[in-house]
């Protein structure tokens, strides 16, 4: 006897591609969702500030006269402060990980520092300001430093980087390192000449995806106290700064209606750069994806 | 009663016990080896001899321990975590189971060719050349040479040669094991572990791989484990039969697959189990 009867199959078909249909439209609309509201807010972004973005914008220092106002204090600011993130949380996140992958033991100390760190990365952003403000602002005498802000900015994205480096560097087939082991190769020459090349395009993704979020994060930069007005270039990682997420924060809170729109054409600036750093990523990843 | 394989050759052969060959340079000398696996005890009691110049194959049903031990004879066991070792393994007279016998000093004398065939995610040429790299060589012109001579003692180097500067994943799975076993005559190895060389590839690899072997053995000793016992009647001068973490037998290969003394190892190499 056959379980399966042909007729019932035939006459259940219809209802069962309708279902199908309505899940597919159902996810459609999910996903069109998300870009219409992408969509509207570049929409009022551009609508607004275009008309106030232009070469003299990017030049010009702050001001009380929104004519006159400009973002090269706080664009500058923002490089200084990538500047000083990028090697410390790179070198410190990928350091965690190539010891927690390659060369600990596996122990309940190590467990209980992998799952801190898998915390970490949700501990609010304000906290780290808190913290940055206690330690490096306070106890090390930084102030609203360069330096400072750097720090405090390395250790709250450095969860992301750890976790996004531990994954691709347990992504790397365990054969290479056999095979890198068999040939009498230390851990170290096996990490440097296999392990980490393949690892790169995983490890580059994280720390993009961390510096973006260390460029547009504005939290911990208020606590540390950092200037909303500043007026002049910071020369050496000593010097006070300020960057773009907090010189359009605030903007936002003037209630002029042309200072919303600098707001604007900030955020503008601040996308591009954005835009900019993941291009960065995705050409170097590309470049090594091709060679390996 | 039961028939032996097409290879039983003259059963008047000599009845040399593996273990009874003094006159010979000895290689490797296994001692009460044991090993854990935590609680679990892999191989138990292992006394075996490794001579110079000659094919040992390693055979034995799944789980018998016959991987574990090969890897125990290059470290790479230590890998795997929760390993507990006891006993002796001398290895030219030094117990390489002493921790204060350094893994890379030991696998730069001691070659390993794995299961699957594992190329670097490199050209062909950094594959072969990256041992005598990792070992110090920076001369472009000694590194060529031995990245020829290499290729070449693989049987390799006339499918290759034009094509040296291309990814090494482009080969065929045959081609890659050949350039592994390259890449692990370039460090110029004493001894070449072969974990189930050729269980990835197709017959006609295998046969090339084979051939090699044969090749290879009148200027290296080679320990092969192998599920394939046609293969280690083949290729191996010597044999040992491992089961359930102990040798039950080991003797010269022609004896093993004609006139075996166990009774386990007859049921096993005439297909009754395993």
């Amino acid at each position: 006897m056959k379980y399966i009867d042909d007729r019932k199959v035939i006459s259940t078909m219809k209802p069962r591609m309708a279902r199908n249909m309505i899940f597919r439209s159902l996810f459609l609309l999910a996903t069109l969702f998300g870009l219409l509201v992408l969509g509207i807010l570049l929409y009022r972004i551009l609508s607004q500030g275009l008309g106030y973005l232009d070469l003299q914008f990017l030049q010009s220092l702050p001001s009380r006269r929104p004519e006159q106002a400009g973002v090269y204090t706080a664009l500058i600011g923002s490089v200084w402060l990538m500047a000083v993130v990028a090697p410390i949380s790179l070198f410190l996140g990928v350091g965690t990980a190539i010891y927690l992958e390659e060369y600990a033991s596996k122990n309940v100390i190590t467990t209980f520092i992998q799952i801190n760190i898998s915390n970490l990365a949700g501990v609010p952003s304000i906290v780290f300001g808190l913290l940055g403000l206690t330690v490096f602002v306070r106890a090390l005498f930084l102030g609203t430093s360069v330096l400072a802000a750097g720090l405090t900015m390395s250790l709250l994205v450095l969860p992301v980087i750890i976790v996004a480096s531990r994954e691709a560097i347990r992504a790397v087939p365990k054969e290479l390192r056999e095979a890198s082991y068999g040939l009498g190769a230390t851990k170290w020459q096996t990490i440097i000449r296999i392990v980490l090349p393949a690892a790169i395009p995983g490890i580059l993704t994280g720390a993009i995806l961390a510096l973006s979020r260390a460029i547009g994060e504005t939290a911990p930069l208020v606590v540390l106290g950092l200037p909303l007005f500043v007026a002049f270039l910071p020369k050496t990682v000593f010097d006070i700064f300020t960057v773009l997420p907090m010189q359009i924060y605030n903007w936002t809170s003037r209630p002029q209606e042309e200072f919303h729109a600098l707001a604007a054409a900030g955020i503008i600036v601040l996308l591009s750069l954005l835009i900019l750093l993941n291009t960065i990523a995705v050409f170097i990843r590309n470049k090594y994806q091709k060679r390996y | 009663m039961a028939k032996t394989m097409e290879t039983s050759q003259s059963q008047t052969e000599r009845q040399t016990n593996g273990t009874g060959s003094n006159e010979k340079n000895i290689v490797y000398k296994t001692k009460e080896l044991n090993l854990w696996y935590g609680d679990n005890q892999a191989l138990k009691n292992i006394n075996l001899e490794i001579i110079e110049n000659e094919v040992t194959a390693i055979i034995g049903p799944s789980g018998c321990g016959k991987s574990t031990y090969i890897k125990t004879l290059n470290r790479m066991i230590e890998l795997i975590p929760g390993v507990r070792t006891a006993g002796e393994i001398s290895y030219r007279g030094r117990n390489i189971l002493d921790k204060s016998y350094e893994v890379e000093e030991l696998r730069t004398k001691v070659g390993m060719v794995f299961q699957k065939p594992n190329p670097f995610p490199k050209s062909i040429y950094e594959n072969v050349v990256y041992g005598p790299r990792i070992h110090g060589i920076r001369d472009k012109k000694i590194l060529n040479e031995i990245a020829e001579k290499s290729l070449r003692g693989a049987a390799i180097w006339d499918e290759v040669k034009d094509r040296l500067n291309q990814n090494a994943y482009g080969l065929s799975g045959g081609q890659q094991q050949r350039l592994c076993i390259a890449r692990c005559l370039a460090i110029e190895p004493d001894v070449i572990l072969m974990d189930e060389p050729t269980s990835a590839l197709d017959p006609i690899s295998t046969l090339k791989v084979e051939e090699l072997m044969q090749e290879l053995k009148k200027s290296y000793s080679i320990i092969i484990v192998t599920h394939n016992m046609q293969q280690a009647a083949r290729i191996s001068d010597k044999t040992a039969f491992f089961l359930n973490g102990e040798v039950v037998e080991f003797t010269k290969t022609t004896k093993m697959f004609s006139k075996p003394d166990d009774q386990r190892t007859e049921d096993y190499i005439t297909g009754r189990f395993g």
